[in-house]
């Protein structure tokens, strides 16, 4: 029960983050490339028409995470505080931008909404890989000071930072040299995930520039990646444990495989939806891949003294789980059944689309 | 530890009355949205159909606004409230994910094709998007009301040694008997707040003299509507749940109603007085004798424990707070109705678009449902403290242990200065829509 609730949540959060991630990414391409003014407005719609039923995936996973695994729940909101208050405020800024700027024609009203969009599409990508950083390098759970808990055995507190930005320390800061890493390959995939969101529904004027961006930044994930697998093995030394006794899980790690190496070939790909779906593969092969390397794990202590949290030290009463099963199943259906609908009425370039206000 | 508690209750009290501006008036906008789709469909006349798609504007606006304030609100039982996520989540995780995932779903799907649709797909399937986006937001109500409801009177639990509590019943959940009348007393307010909304544009319309015609519909369906919603808010539903406090949550009834001494024979309704919590009276109290008897238990000699019968940790901590939001709830909810009903008499005389001094006040009047639906809540929610789930688990045992203080003072200013230039913003947004009018643009 608890692994079914473990595996919807996975995809439910997996869909959030390839759904708004290409609106991130529309964000990060709109702050660097978009010059003109109708290019702006264009990439502004393609985030614009999509970003709150993107966001309703996200409210799911919250709601699905919070009846599963409350403990877990409680946990890490509590002990991840600022970071997570700070990514609520991003991500009002972000829909403030898409939704003000088309309100009044004023070049500088654009601007600053402009910005808005841009720069919080930005640093939500980079704090949603921090937070991924985070969950892999694992903290100081029950906030062990001298071999002694300080708070009950799941509880914990993060500051955003300390002096020495290690991972390695017995207190490491939400952001460090090693989570850093990961926020930046965030940033990465999902500017490229966004180009080739723009280049598959809008005809905007920069989608041959934005091919060879994608090409050049699809260079720099690969030697992130490269490098961040080592630096992973120095902060969570048991990381590839999973792969070598269950050797089915190198499944996922292949799925971002073919995603990288397919963009390389980026220019020649001939339908756009290809390489949107390369990127897709990015995506879900990154989140498939951290999660099956913790497993049963989904929070790692880094002290000797408390263990750490699992999917099954961490959930609800069989019962609810159960119960809760089959009204999910039924709801996922739903879901499923409103998605179809949705993309087949927004199917297509969207520039000649009406914003609706 | 004290400190701790204060900061993360006025930052949920903070964001939950913010983020609460926006449901209320998308819940019963569908309603109304709903009526005039129908309308069209029966009658054919293009008005009823544009009257439709530009409230859906405003509804489009108020819903944006509800999302990007609501993920807060399910993110902070986590952030702020951990204690109380860890041992309850089991229970009202249920019902919050069922919100996101029924409801919430629902609505935002359907309000996108609501928007983009009406080409595409017909009159009939547009009209039944539209249902669909009241069904949503309806149901969303129903959803967060079970959780509530189960924190007010909790049911179908059973509580483990470590503290926690887990289900025990689901259907217990949707059949709990707070939950019925707390759920259509919420929705008439709703829809009250609705109605004076568009009655409020459609005399602003009549009294700028532009967009007229419009004027006159949005004043007459507010009206009615307005006038329906509010008798229903008081009478049965609000009666209903009052009778239900009386019941399940005594010493919050002794302490709302203003009753510091129990009296023998039959409780006084108090009109007007402020409570005195040093010597444990009302000051220049107004009072009439044995009615509150009278509308609790139909007795007039019915004897009411007043709040001597409690002990003072088992009362809700702040009564001054609790007996000014019923009595404010209270009070607006009767000028609602004395104003509709008069703005009726005058639609049936066939006047009302004339009386200026009318028109002026219901166009003020915009702010005040607003006030009431809030005051409700907070007499609600101050009403069950000292407990999250009433009677069982303290307010003080509930909050995250590990953050301190200082970091939550940190995110709640955050809040307010975000939340100063959203509602900035929302007003801007709203003018500029109410300002176009629902006349459609030529393309």
């Amino acid at each position: 029960m608890e692994l079914f609730w473990y595996i919807a949540i996975g995809i439910v959060l997996t869909v959030f983050f390839v759904l708004d991630g290409y609106d991130f990414g529309a964000g990060i391409i709109h702050l660097f490339f978009a010059k003109t003014e109708k290019d702006k407005e264009v990439i502004t719609k393609s985030a614009g028409l999509f970003w709150d039923s993107n966001e309703v995936w996200l409210v799911a996973a919250g709601g699905m995470l919070f009846m599963a695994f409350p403990t877990f729940y409680a946990s890490v909101f509590s002990g991840f505080y600022l970071p997570l208050i700070i990514v609520l405020w991003l991500i009002i800024f972000r829909a403030i931008g898409l939704e003000f700027r088309g309100q009044f024609k004023y070049d500088m009203w654009k601007a600053i909404w402009d910005k808005s969009f841009g720069l919080s599409s930005l640093l939500l990508a980079l704090f949603f890989g921090i937070a991924l950083g985070n969950i892999v390098r694992g903290v100081n759970l029950g906030s062990v000071e001298n071999g002694v808990s300080v708070h009950e055995e799941h509880y914990f507190f993060l500051p955003l930072w300390n002096s020495s930005f290690s991972p390695l320390t017995d207190h490491p800061g939400v952001i460090d040299w090693f989570t850093i890493i990961i926020g930046v390959i965030a940033v990465v995939t999902l500017a490229i995930h966004g180009a080739n969101w723009i280049i598959l529904k809008t005809n905007s004027s920069i989608n041959l520039k934005l091919k060879g961006v994608i090409f050049k930044l699809n260079i720099v994930l690969a030697v992130l990646t490269v490098f961040s697998l080592y630096v992973w093995q120095l902060v969570n030394p048991t990381s590839l444990d999973n792969f070598i006794h269950k050797p089915y899980l190198m499944v996922f790690p292949i799925i971002y495989l073919i995603g990288v190496i397919g963009l390389f070939f980026i220019k020649k790909i001939k339908k756009d939806g290809h390489a949107f779906m390369l990127s897709t593969l990015i995506i879900v092969g990154g989140i498939t891949s951290s999660l099956a390397s913790l497993f049963p794990v989904i929070l790692p202590s880094i002290n000797n003294v408390n263990g750490h949290l699992t999917i099954y030290n961490t959930s609800a009463s069989t019962y609810g789980l159960s119960v809760a099963m089959i009204w999910g199943i039924i709801g996922f259906s739903l879901l499923l059944v409103y998605f179809i609908v949705q993309k087949r009425l927004t199917a297509g370039k969207i520039d000649h689309m009406d914003y609706g206000h | 530890m004290e400190d701790m508690l204060f900061y993360d209750r006025l930052q949920f009290a903070f964001t939950i009355t913010f983020h609460y501006i926006f449901p209320q008036l998308t819940m019963g906008l569908s309603l109304m949205i709903v009526y005039f789709k129908w309308k069209f469909l029966k009658t054919k006349i293009e008005k009823y159909n544009n009257a439709a798609k530009f409230f859906m504007k405003i509804f489009a606006i108020n819903f944006t606004m509800g999302v990007v304030t609501g993920i807060p609100m399910e993110f902070q039982f986590g952030t702020n409230w951990a204690k109380f996520s860890e041992l309850t989540g089991g229970i009202i995780g249920q019902t919050l994910a069922m919100e996101g995932m029924f409801s919430f779903f629902l609505e935002s799907s359907f309000l996108a094709l609501f928007i983009f649709g009406e080409k595409l797909m017909g009159q009939k399937l547009h009209f039944l998007t539209g249902f669909l986006v009241f069904l949503g937001s309806w149901a969303s109500g129903w959803f967060i009301l079970a959780t509530n409801a189960w924190m007010q009177h909790p049911v179908g639990y059973e509580i483990l040694d470590n503290g926690k509590y887990v289900l025990e019943n689901f259907s217990a959940l949707f059949t709990n008997p707070w939950l019925l009348p707390a759920f259509l007393h919420n929705q008439m307010a709703s829809v009250v707040t609705s109605a004076f909304v568009m009655a409020s544009i459609g005399a602003f319309y009549i009294l700028r003299d532009k967009h007229s015609e419009y004027g006159h519909l949005f004043l007459k369906t507010g009206v009615i509507f307005g006038l329906i919603s509010s008798v229903l808010v008081a009478f049965p539903t609000g009666d209903w749940n009052a009778k239900n406090v009386a019941k399940y949550q005594p010493g919050t009834f002794a302490a709302m109603e203003g009753i510091f001494e129990t009296e023998e024979a039959g409780a006084e309704i108090v009109l007007i007085g402020q409570p005195n919590m040093v010597e444990k009276k009302l000051d220049n109290k107004i009072a009439v004798p044995n009615i509150l008897s009278f509308l609790t238990y139909q007795e007039w000699h019915r004897q009411i424990p007043g709040m001597d019968q409690f002990k003072k940790e088992d009362l809700p901590d702040n009564i001054p707070a609790l007996y000014y939001s019923y009595h404010i709830m209270v009070g607006l909810g009767t000028i609602f109705i004395a104003v509709m009903a008069l703005a009726l008499f005058f639609l049936w005389r066939k006047k009302l678009y004339t009386i200026k001094s009318l028109l002026w006040t219901i166009m003020f009047l915009v702010p005040f449902p607003y006030i009431a639906n809030i005051t409700g809540w907070y007499t609600a929610e101050l009403g069950r403290q000292p407990y999250l789930v009433y009677g069982l688990l303290r307010t003080s045992d509930g909050v995250s242990p590990t953050v301190s203080s200082g970091n939550t003072l940190f995110t709640l200013l955050g809040f307010v200065a975000l939340y100063l230039l959203l509602g900035l913003l929302f007003l801007i947004l709203v003018g500029k829509t109410i300002n176009e009018g629902p006349t459609p643009k030529p393309h």
